[in-house]
């Protein structure tokens, strides 16, 4: 029924546009939103800018893509079984016998180390590590780049899980109200009052963290973050008319709560995302700063972070990573900033 | 979806409420202790026929709005008992009631807050049938173009959003959709009052013409006088909680028994500059709902109050046949009660 009674429905009502214009006339955070989406679109493709791995080999007639598939080196004529490394100069020898390479951009890996340094690790910028390496020898750029990928993908899972547990929360204490408001109010209050940290660094040592152990320790916290907002406009609506008629027509509790209440809710919701990611990301980085966080060898903002404070000899450590997570917390900042002026109704824009 | 109006319209009960009250508690202090109650409404007795319209009239804060929202069940009695068609619903639970939700509806009073923003015309008048899961796909499409002629809007406005209309046109909206599940039923909690007086005019005949064809019956809740003299068929006044009058609505307003209706109906304007009116001017406020006059409640405003007024409490009786009254001053005139059973009882 809804497309027949929908038919005439833009695809865009009025409101929604004018937001959009809202959040456009702030150049700012349209362009930070631009640059955090070209960021992340070529993070996603990592392995294809940041490999030990050619893209494409050519040998003896024949097309071999080594980034999808694992060849033995006994394809390019090698004498092991195993996994060809590329890197190898044999190896490179026997191929540009019979054919060619394509390399990516950087020819390096999160975890590939470059054994061949002018000067031991961590070794400064040079042509071939753009940013130098780390205390083992491994490309900083490379690390930046998966680690980039890697806390925005947490950044982002976090803020989508927490988000869908924070509104259920809040949806449920602002519609019931009384008692079990109350009584989860109170709930929140010393849950929140936890150490967390401290709790995370317990819980840590009992099992060691990877990439969703981690996101549902941090998620034990960050859920109640936007309880508050969502148990308000809740409140707030419970009691108007159009919420009492749908209750006079039938409505169930969840149709109201879902399809009455939140959607007038969404907006203080929508504000909110963007400055929930940056603190996810920074919980991800300040984690693994502490040695908390993703397991040895991941590629991470903060334990390259680490790595700059105990190597203050190398400065190309410290100061590309703190660029790194200043530039995606700036980004996320501006992108919050225009949302949240682009949802206000007081707000006018030239 | 058509009801013909049955030959025994206006005399089979359809709600019965015996001596509802709804009280809400004061909370004070440290450990929120309830140091008292607002009487909010007090006591209310009624009854509502198949195919009448009953008018609650009274001044702001009298409770009626309160009482309308407590028959729907959507604040729970404090006491008394509501019966719809014989079957009690004041203790039932939201499921247990739902029901019977599809036999009494609502109309609220305010169109611009009644209607969700976010949802087109069509999905709210939509949203009851597929509630119940009464219609969908083409059928339902259907029902809702016809509720949407019924009530004079055209189809083609099915797909805008409440903020594209007027007032009136929300307020058709309200109708359509409490129409919807073809309830017995419809609380009007107000309906015209925020509504432009050329407009309330075409609200209140399309409620009564609604009411001929399909034989509803209307709690019409109102406090302009005038717009309730045109609709009702039986009137009830509210002061504080309780109501003080009761009457049809010709006896009402030829001959007003209980002091507070007749200074109510003197302050209803009179289109006519040079009519020679006698207005009763009322001293003071309505005394707060927390603490309530003893005696009869209307005595601190009452110009004809004596010391048993302040004392006693007066029940509401029938003085003349159908006639009820809570007024110590007035006696039960036997004289009607005997021409009305010699002339065999119009009513």
């Amino acid at each position: 029924m809804h497309e027949v009674i929908h038919k005439r429905r833009p695809w865009l009502s009025p409101l929604a546009r004018r937001r959009l214009a809202n959040f456009r006339a702030n150049r700012r955070g349209f362009w930070s939103l631009w640059i955090f989406l070209l960021l992340f679109t070529v993070s996603l493709f990592a392995e294809f800018i940041a490999n030990d791995k050619p893209i494409l080999v050519r040998y003896d007639g024949a097309f071999y893509m080594p980034i999808f598939r694992s060849y033995p080196e006994t394809t390019f004529g090698g004498e092991f079984p195993t996994e060809a490394d590329y890197r190898d100069p044999y190896v490179i020898e026997l191929i540009q016998e019979k054919g060619w390479m394509v390399w990516p951009l950087i020819p390096f890996s999160y975890n590939t180390i470059n054994f061949d340094l002018p000067q031991p690790a961590p070794s400064p910028p040079t042509s071939v590590n753009w940013l130098g390496t780390d205390d083992q020898g491994r490309d900083v750029l490379a690390r930046l780049i998966y680690g980039f990928r890697i806390s925005v993908l947490f950044g982002l899972a976090l803020t989508v899980l927490s988000s869908v547990i924070g509104i259920v929360a809040g949806a449920v204490q602002g519609y019931f109200g009384g008692w079990t408001d109350l009584l989860f109010q109170r709930f929140i209050e010393i849950w929140s009052g936890l150490p967390q940290l401290y709790l995370l660094i317990i819980l840590a040592a009992f099992v060691q963290p990877n990439f969703w152990w981690l996101l549902g320790l941090l998620l034990l916290f960050s859920w109640t973050g936007l309880v508050d907002v969502v148990r308000a406009e809740f409140l707030r609506a419970r009691n108007f008319d159009y919420v009492r008629a749908a209750k006079a027509l039938g409505a169930s509790d969840i149709v109201i709560m879902f399809r009455h209440v939140l959607p007038n809710a969404m907006v203080a919701t929508l504000t909110f995302l963007p400055f929930i990611l940056s603190g996810s990301i920074v919980a991800l980085v300040s984690l693994d700063f502490l040695g908390f966080g993703l397991p040895p060898g991941s590629p991470s903002l903060g334990e390259l972070l680490n790595q700059g404070k105990s190597n203050l000899q190398a400065p190309w450590l410290g100061i590309t990573s703190f660029l790194v997570i200043a530039l995606i917390l700036t980004l996320l900042v501006f992108i919050g900033e225009a949302v949240r002026d682009a949802f206000d109704p007081r707000k006018v824009f030239k | 979806m058509i009801h013909a109006p049955s030959a025994t319209a206006r005399t089979q009960p359809l709600l019965q409420v015996v001596d509802l009250r709804k009280y809400y508690p004061v909370r004070r202090g440290l450990f929120s202790r309830i140091s008292g109650y607002v009487y909010a409404v007090d006591g209310l007795t009624f009854t509502i026929n198949e195919g009448e319209t009953l008018g609650l009239v009274g001044e702001s804060g009298c409770g009626k709005s309160t009482a309308g929202k407590t028959i729907l069940k959507l604040i729970e009695p404090t006491a008394g008992t509501i019966r719809l068609r014989g079957e009690r619903i004041d203790h039932l639970s939201p499921r247990e009631m739902r029901p019977y939700r599809r036999e009494l509806q609502v109309v609220f009073q305010d169109p611009y807050s009644s209607l969700n923003p976010r949802l087109s015309a069509g999905a709210i008048v939509a949203e009851p049938l597929i509630n119940y899961g009464i219609a969908s796909g083409r059928e339902l499409k259907d029902r809702v173009t016809a509720l949407f002629a019924k009530v004079g809007l055209r189809e083609d406005q099915m797909a805008r959003y409440p903020h594209e209309f007027s007032g009136g046109q929300r307020q058709r909206i309200g109708i359509a959709r409490a129409l919807a599940l073809n309830p017995r039923l419809i609380v009007c909690d107000e309906p015209v009052s925020a509504l432009d007086v050329s407009v309330q005019a075409q609200v209140v005949n399309l409620l009564m013409n609604l009411q001929r064809e399909f034989g509803l019956s209307y709690l019409f809740i109102a406090h302009d006088i005038a717009v309730v003299e045109h609709i009702c068929h039986r009137i009830a006044v509210m002061y504080l909680g309780k109501i003080v009058e009761l009457a049809d609505r010709r006896s009402l307003f030829s001959s007003p028994q209980h002091p507070y209706t007749e200074a109510l109906l003197s302050a209803v304007p009179v289109p006519d500059p040079k009519a020679k009116r006698k207005r009763i001017i009322l001293p003071g406020d309505v005394p707060s709902p927390i603490n309530p006059p003893p005696g009869c409640r209307f005595h601190t405003r009452c110009p004809y109050a004596e010391a048993r007024c302040r004392v006693e409490e007066p029940p509401l009786r029938e003085v003349r046949p159908g006639h009820f009254v809570a007024c110590h001053l007035r006696s039960v005139d036997t004289a009607a009660f005997a021409a009305a059973d010699a002339g065999g009882a119009v009513r």
